[in-house]
């Protein structure tokens, strides 16, 4: 156990570092020029060859990235171009936003995806299944902000039950965290569902049966545990995809998370910031995966880790 | 009430009162063409104590009726639509699901085919145990406890206490299916449901669970309904059969009639099909060259762990085996599962990496590039043993056999299709379905379909891997006898691997008995089921069910002892097998540490 744990840090860590290779070379090779964005408009040509040259950006790619790479191993993230503070500093500032909307989001997922999924299954090929499943595949190919202002302005603007934005209260946790929910919740409705009629399927569940149990017990007891493995795996993929979507959510909603914080450096071209938001997601997804694959031994005694 | 009490001994009591009586109980099943039946006017009585086959081929409709009793028949696609099932007062197939629940797993029980899957994989044997109790008996934890204890402990399961704690994936085969049987009669039901209890497990390990359910039953009285395709297990537990086909019945009868005096055509024709020990037809032995030598061939799988993945132990699946097959010659592998038979034949076509050498035809199969690998491979065909996987559902029949010819570019398409048709008939199917697809054909359809393929290249050996194994007994008999004509029309040699001794006493010429990874004993087919010489051979032997009810073996002395792991450290050999002549090319092992 000890053993994998360390072998799989090793293998993250390897992980982490092509990340951030793969990113600090997209980000050199980018036609826009972050020096012209902090220079302005007016600036000379000295001026712009100037802060080049504080910054190291005249240097060639390897030596940058070096550099880069040297300063990140003593933990120091750099700072930010633009804003002027550390980025370390302001990924720590927005994370617990993140954080929470993120554990707001998963809890809504799995409560409408699991639940859908499963009521889908045990009525297989009724009226309701069908509905569900209608349901599944809008959810599953509607864009992000198409919902997410959909969302705010039936329960924010008209109904007012919601506040429009910002950050502090559970209030305003609702909205932003079940848009994602929702958004999410197509993709493990229809995993659970298929993933519970494998299940029912079963020999065991027939033995189930054939021992007299109550239907509810069949399904909570023997069914559930089984059918819900593969989808403790999907939710260490689903990290990488929430990342994706945070950036959208966090912006329509004007939560200060660092899915915000991405936007406005990708819009600057503010290298160190989009470096540091993309290594702590990639960090995010890295560390769900693990703890998936930590969770499945759990409930399934006959995974060994190794 | 416990297992462990013994019931008052009966004397010469009148007949039996009747637990359960079947009366022309019809089931159907719904299909896009209307109805169809699956069970028609079926009815029979079940009378306390007494064990009651329902013996059938695929299809007959046994299963069937044992679900229509237990009420798990999958509703509303498949029903009973007539007759009726009387147990006590009631008749089940007019109760309530919730009175249905009353009955099942207290009152009638039911063990299956499949122990590796019958059980929960995620909960605990003394969980999984102590619900069924609790479903029905209004104890708490603690009493529910000792009582699965016990129940483990009446079906002969060493340390009942610790199997509590174990997990399903944790025992043998063989120790779930008595876990099931602890689970069904744990609450001592009238009628018990053996649903081919014995078909997954090796021949050795279902003598075991044979007598046990003998001496269950005579313990606890038991009514027993054994659904069962396997003669020599109708012979050896039931005292009447009913014989279904097609979902009638064919003939109801007391054991020793059914087969002393078989009435029905059917059941002739079923008796005569099936494969019996000491039935092999005497052939003159074959002396050709060696088409196949295996010498000291080792394969081993190895398991890591740790920090760097280093080799923590090795499975040694194939352990120093050598033998020649020779042209023209059928050679038998037989062994139980587990036993490295399988690995050896994919160390033949190339397929598991090996140490030691092996030949085909005089060429070594060591060094070659992939050109001389892929020549090689012509040479060697196999028929696996379930044909419905083995074939793509995609390609048409004439596709699949001409396949083997297109990957080493023989002929142009018209030949390849030429041939095709003419492997086709060589088969017994009909050329003209070159067209169809795997699934438009039967079970034993499909696997001629894999023998043409596999005869397409001219191969000199044909491995047939459990090829019949899976076969309804009359299909088996035909195939076999295909296989043998094939072979005197085109000299090839097979290499036969099975677990079915009598399947192997009929067709082999010469015998290789394997137990982890070794040979332990090989010879002629005479000389091997003649005159046994290692233990374990006899115990394979002596363990196969006799399709005789009047050779009713009586309970010998038990080796319920686990068959030894395979898996070792680097480094530790174990024990060798050395084979020894003891006349006539007769091999016996014995082991030297």
């Amino acid at each position: 156990m000890a053993a994998y744990l360390i072998r799989r840090l090793i293998q993250s860590a390897l992980i982490l570092l092509g990340v951030s290779f793969i990113t600090f070379f997209l980000l050199f090779v980018l036609p826009a020029d972050p020096v012209r964005q902090i220079a302005g408009r007016s600036a000379t040509a000295e001026t712009v060859e100037n802060i080049r040259q504080q910054l190291g950006l005249d240097k060639p790619f390897i030596v940058q990235y070096g550099r880069y790479l040297g300063a990140l191993l003593q933990g120091d993230m750099g700072r930010s171009y633009l804003q002027k503070t550390e980025v370390a500093d302001l990924i720590l500032s927005r994370l617990p936003a993140t954080l929470l909307l993120m554990l707001g989001a998963i809890a809504c997922e799995l409560v409408l995806g699991l639940t859908m999924g499963i009521i889908a299954a045990l009525w297989r090929g009724r009226a309701l299944d069908q509905t569900l499943m209608v349901t599944s595949f809008v959810t599953v190919s509607a864009p992000q902000f198409v919902v997410s202002l959909l969302l705010l302005y039936v329960f924010a603007v008209k109904l007012g039950w919601f506040p429009i934005g910002g950050y502090g209260t559970f209030a305003h946790l609702v909205l932003p965290a079940v848009t994602l929910g929702i958004l999410g919740s197509g993709w493990y409705s229809r995993m659970m569902r298929s993933s519970m009629i494998d299940v029912l399927r079963a020999d065991y569940i027939r033995t189930a049966r054939a021992k007299g149990l109550t239907r509810a017990r069949i399904v909570l007891r023997h069914a559930l545990p089984n059918a819900i493995l593969p989808v403790i795996a999907m939710i260490g993929i689903d990290i990488g995809i929430f990342m994706g979507g945070i950036v959208v959510v966090e912006s329509v909603f004007g939560w200060p998370g660092i899915g915000q914080l991405a936007w406005q450096a990708i819009q600057r071209v503010d290298i160190p910031i989009i470096m540091g938001v993309t290594l702590v997601s990639a960090f995010a997804i890295v560390l769900g995966n693990l703890l998936a694959d930590l969770i499945a031994p759990l409930i399934d005694p006959r995974i060994r880790l190794r | 009430m416990t297992l462990a009490e013994a019931l008052p001994a009966s004397g010469a009591a009148p007949a039996p009162e009747t637990v359960l009586r079947v009366e022309g109980l019809c089931v159907s099943a719904r299909t896009e063409q209307g109805l169809k039946p699956l069970v028609q006017d079926l009815s029979f009585d079940l009378r306390k104590g007494e064990t009651l086959a329902i013996a059938g081929e695929s299809g007959s409709g046994k299963s069937i009726t044992s679900l229509a009793i237990m009420g798990l028949l999958p509703q509303p696609a498949v029903r009973v639509t007539g007759g009726s099932i009387r147990f006590g007062q009631q008749d089940l197939t007019a109760l309530s699901e919730s009175a249905l629940r009353q009955v099942r797993g207290d009152r009638i029980a039911m063990i299956f085919q499949e122990p590796m899957t019958s059980l929960n994989p995620v909960m605990t044997v003394g969980a999984q145990l102590s619900e069924a109790i609790r479903a029905h008996a209004p104890v708490g934890r603690t009493e529910a406890r000792r009582r699965a204890i016990e129940a483990l402990r009446a079906v002969r399961l060493s340390e009942p206490e610790r199997r509590m704690g174990q997990y399903p994936h944790e025992l043998s085969g063989g120790m779930r299916q008595r876990v099931m049987i602890a689970m069904a009669l744990a609450l001592r039901p009238e009628v018990l449901i053996a649903d081919e209890p014995t078909t997954a497990l090796d021949v050795t390990v279902q003598r075991e669970v044979l007598d046990l359910l003998r001496d269950l039953q005579a313990r606890l009285g038991t009514a027993i309904i054994l659904i069962t395709h396997d003669m020599g297990v109708v012979a050896e537990m039931a005292n009447r059969v009913i014989v279904m086909q097609q979902g009638r019945q064919v003939e109801t009868a007391s054991t020793e009639d059914i087969f002393g005096r078989p009435q029905a055509a059917y059941t002739q024709a079923l008796l005569a099909a099936v494969p019996r020990l000491g039935q092999g037809s005497a052939r003159a032995p074959v002396t050709g060259e060696p088409i196949a030598r295996l010498s000291d061939v080792v394969v081993r799988y190895p398991l890591r762990g740790g920090l760097l993945g280093r080799i923590t132990h090795n499975v040694h699946a194939v352990d120093h085996v050598s033998f020649d097959i020779r042209k023209g010659e059928t050679f038998a592998l037989v062994g139980e599962s587990g036993c490295g038979k399988s690995t050896i034949a994919k160390a033949l076509v190339g397929l598991a990496p090996h140490q030691g050498r092996i030949e085909i035809g005089g060429q070594a199969m060591q060094g070659l590039d992939p050109a001389g690998m892929k020549a090689m491979r012509r040479r060697v065909q196999m028929v696996f043993q379930d044909p419905m996987a083995a074939l793509n559902p995609r390609m048409k029949v004439g596709e699949l056999i001409a396949e083997p010819l297109v990957i080493h570019d023989i002929g142009d398409a018209a030949s390849q299709r030429a041939r095709a048709a003419d492997l086709m008939a060589r088969v017994g199917l009909e050329a003209s379905h070159l067209d169809r697809y795997p699934h438009e054909f039967s079970g034993g359809q499909r696997q001629r379909i894999c023998i043409a393929r596999a005869l397409a290249l001219q191969p000199d050996l044909i491995i047939a891997d459990e090829s019949v194994s899976a076969l309804d007994v009359s299909v088996q008999a035909r195939v076999l006898d295909l296989l043998r004509a094939l072979q005197s029309e085109f000299g090839m040699s097979y290499l036969f691997i099975s677990h079915d001794m009598a399947v192997v006493d009929n067709i082999s010429d010469r015998v290789a008995v394997m137990f982890l990874g070794q040979i332990v004993e090989m010879g002629t087919r005479a000389q091997i089921f003649g005159n046994p010489q290692h233990p374990y051979t006899r115990r394979l032997i002596e363990a196969v069910p006799i399709p005789d009810p009047r050779l009713k073996r009586l309970s010998r002395p038990r080796d319920a002892s686990e068959v030894p792991s395979p898996v070792h450290r680097p480094g530790h050999e174990p024990a060798r097998v050395i084979l020894r002549d003891i006349g006539d090319g007769h091999l016996v092992g014995t082991s030297v540490g």
